[in-house]
């Protein structure tokens, strides 16, 4: 066993990279719900249709960069969390979980930029 | 689990009955005490399913119905009945690099640490530790990721990082980082709710997390 509990410098340095990043996301994320169950809110007083929802976010700017920062805080803050409950509960660890991690944020990535996207476009 | 009864008297602790069964009832039962005073923290079992020290825990205070449920300290290896093995507890403390580091510079003037400064107000709401192994104990990290270096540790280190003699600084931060350091705490603060002390080690692995995370963000991890 090595001097720090049998990793290399640079995988505590990986680690203590995630930790800020998914504290940095956390922080992102707790604004973006915060506006996202108030315009829901919002948006549905006296009812709301596919139609109108599409009314407001064909073409809307301001609309697509906010959901795509949302997005982006999820794919990074989702995987880091499920990555060390795995780790806690199931004993994963290891290169196969980094590469789980991974795709499941490449996984909700692309599955909500595509969403964002078919509502934009 | 064994069964035993003990006849109640005054101002009884936790101690005296693990005591009284081995001088009375079972002289094959083991236990780890010394000071008997709340100084030395080696009597610390799991009394009632919380950890305690067992000599300043009085039975009047956590026997309902008259009955006290006494076990080892968990996350430990147990030795035998109540003892435990707190060699890798201790052995986490080294590899936090709780030893304080003295600076090599024999010349260098004494250092003035004025009592009310930032880093001596932090070291010193962490220093009073014993070390008796409570926090280790109600840890859940701890029972959940064997590496994790555990409250203790971390909270030694803590007042190693804002001590400004200590010439061990980035070795320390290093040691204490990522998924077996403070990164993997999560605020549960059962260290905090148990220690007997009343000392935080939470607020001591919280200030190690901010410490760590500068010093990788400007590439000196």
């Amino acid at each position: 066993m090595s001097a720090y509990a049998g990793r290399t410098r640079s995988q505590i340095r990986w680690e203590a990279r995630l930790w800020v990043a998914q504290r940095a996301s956390a922080m992102v994320l707790a604004l973006c719900v915060l506006v996202h169950l108030a315009t829901i809110v919002f948006a549905v007083r006296g009812g709301l249709s596919a139609g109108e929802i599409l009314s407001r976010t064909r073409g809307n700017g301001a609309w697509l960069a906010f959901y795509v920062l949302f997005i982006a805080a999820v794919a990074i803050h989702a995987p880091i969390g499920l990555r060390t409950i795995f780790a806690e509960w199931l004993g994963w660890r290891g290169r196969s979980l980094d590469i789980a991690a991974a795709l499941f944020a490449v996984l909700i990535a692309a599955a909500g930029l595509r969403t964002v996207l078919g509502l934009y476009a | 689990m064994q069964r035993y009864e003990v006849p109640a008297a005054p101002s009884q602790t936790i101690l005296d009955l693990v005591t009284y069964i081995q001088r009375a009832l079972d002289p094959t039962l083991s236990y780890r005490f010394a000071c008997r005073v709340g100084m030395c923290g080696s009597c610390a079992m799991t009394v009632n399913g919380r950890p305690r020290w067992t000599c300043r825990t009085h039975v009047a205070k956590v026997a309902g119905e008259g009955e006290v449920t006494i076990e080892p300290l968990k996350n430990m290896p147990v030795v035998k009945d109540l003892t435990v093995d707190m060699r890798e507890f201790f052995d986490k403390w080294a590899r936090a690099r709780g030893a304080f580091v003295p600076s090599e510079d024999a010349a260098r003037d004494f250092a003035v640490v004025p009592p009310s400064s930032p880093e001596r107000v932090e070291a010193d709401a962490a220093i009073e530790c014993i070390g008796c192994g409570v926090c280790y104990a109600a840890c859940d990290v701890v029972a959940w990721n064997p590496d994790y270096l555990g409250p203790a540790a971390l909270n030694r280190a803590w007042t190693l990082v804002n001590d400004l003699r200590d010439d061990g600084q980035p070795e320390r931060l290093l040691a204490v980082a990522g998924d077996a350091g403070c990164h993997a705490c999560h605020s549960h603060e059962s260290c905090r709710t148990y220690c007997p002390k009343s000392l935080n080690p939470t607020a001591s692995i919280a200030g190690l997390k901010r410490a760590t995370a500068r010093a990788a963000l400007r590439g000196e991890l």
